[in-house]
């Protein structure tokens, strides 16, 4: 047998773009804005180099729960039309590869929490990243329509984890944050899965839609809003805050309740008549981008 | 040479480019947290 045989891997290496995708570069996105956040609306700066680390390490702690997740659901993703051109489902990565890459960033992104920034802010990261990977990924996920709803807490961290790399303690307004994201993360996913709903049917996944029917998805939806929009503008309410976030949080909240009120109203069943669901999943994204921009801005202008 | 020696060549190579930006990007960051922490601890 030629050397060159003998020397051959199993599976062709994977592509650097691969292991990137793994990382869902989008949610990534999300998570280092809400830290970069919590970081700038703390009382107190780290040093630049410090804050740098710690933000990069909540990216590298979420792209590990990416990958990880990416992981262990391939067989599922496989099932998806959305997800089924993924590195793993696709064929082109060994799933050890993915395994061996999701580990090695958690872990990596821990430590290296841990020494840059502190110990606190470490124990933090773990918890979201172990929350995200075994509460929410393995265990709630595949069994219960609640999974967003619980899970949703893994997403939450990412501002507290912030605040806590900047004072080493954990307050009130970052714990406010938390609850913001939390009651968010039901009303965007459940927009998101009544328009994709047959996907998660095919994966056999017990989203809210698929399990509890269309309509009380939209109820819900609405319901959730109503929460959230209160979490939102409670750091104001309580004199946590300025008024820049106050006038924006109330201003972006309403906006907000009106679209899952459309959602609540909206009763067509094919996706594509599904205008306002899409409309509200849209409008999520940015609301939260906008909800935080308006706390680091009343932080740095009227504080 | 076969095409998929071609491409798993040209992988390894792009993929040792990359450990290798990264691995340089690590150690300037790592003298930048130690430069802050001696400015903390000081």
């Amino acid at each position: 047998m030629p050397a060159l045989e003998m020397t051959k891997p199993a599976t062709l290496p994977a592509d650097w773009r691969d292991l990137l995708a793994l990382t869902k570069p989008r949610v990534m996105s999300l998570v280092v804005f809400s830290g970069l956040a919590g970081l700038l609306a703390a009382p107190q700066l780290p040093p630049l180099a410090l804050g740098f680390t710690a933000i990069l390490c909540i990216a590298l702690g979420a792209g590990g729960c990416g990958a990880l997740n990416q992981w262990y659901e391939a067989e599922l993703d496989a099932k998806m039309r959305r997800t089924a051109k993924r590195p793993l489902p696709d064929g082109r990565m060994d799933p050890q590869t993915a395994l061996h890459f999701g580990v090695g960033l958690s872990v990596f992104s821990v430590l290296l929490m841990g020494l840059a920034a502190n110990w606190l802010a470490a124990a933090l990261l773990a918890a979201s990243i172990l929350f995200y990977v075994f509460v929410y990924t393995v265990w709630l996920k595949p069994r219960t329509a609640q999974n967003i709803v619980i899970g949703g807490a893994a997403g939450a961290f990412p501002p507290l984890i912030g605040w806590v790399v900047a004072t080493g303690r954990i307050e009130a307004l970052p714990l406010l944050l938390f609850a913001i994201i939390f009651l968010w993360t039901p009303p965007h996913f459940w927009a998101l899965s009544l328009f994709v709903r047959s996907d998660y049917a095919a994966a056999g996944i017990p989203m809210l839609p698929v399990v509890a029917g269309i309509e009380n998805t939209r109820r819900q939806i609405f319901l959730y809003s109503l929460p959230m929009a209160a979490a939102a503008v409670a750091p104001w309410l309580l004199g946590l805050t300025g008024p820049i976030y106050g006038a924006s949080a109330a201003v972006f909240s309403f906006v907000f309740v009106v679209l899952a009120g459309r959602v609540f109203a909206n009763r067509a069943t094919d996706p594509k008549s599904m205008g306002a669901e899409k409309h509200l999943f849209a409008y999520s994204v940015f609301y939260l981008f906008a909800l935080f921009t308006a706390l680091v801005a009343d932080r740095w202008i009227a504080w | 040479m076969t095409q998929e020696d071609e491409i798993i060549r040209r992988r390894q190579r792009e993929r040792s480019r990359i450990m290798a930006l990264l691995l340089g990007a690590f150690a300037i960051l790592l003298f930048f947290i130690t430069v802050a922490k001696i400015g903390i601890n000081w």
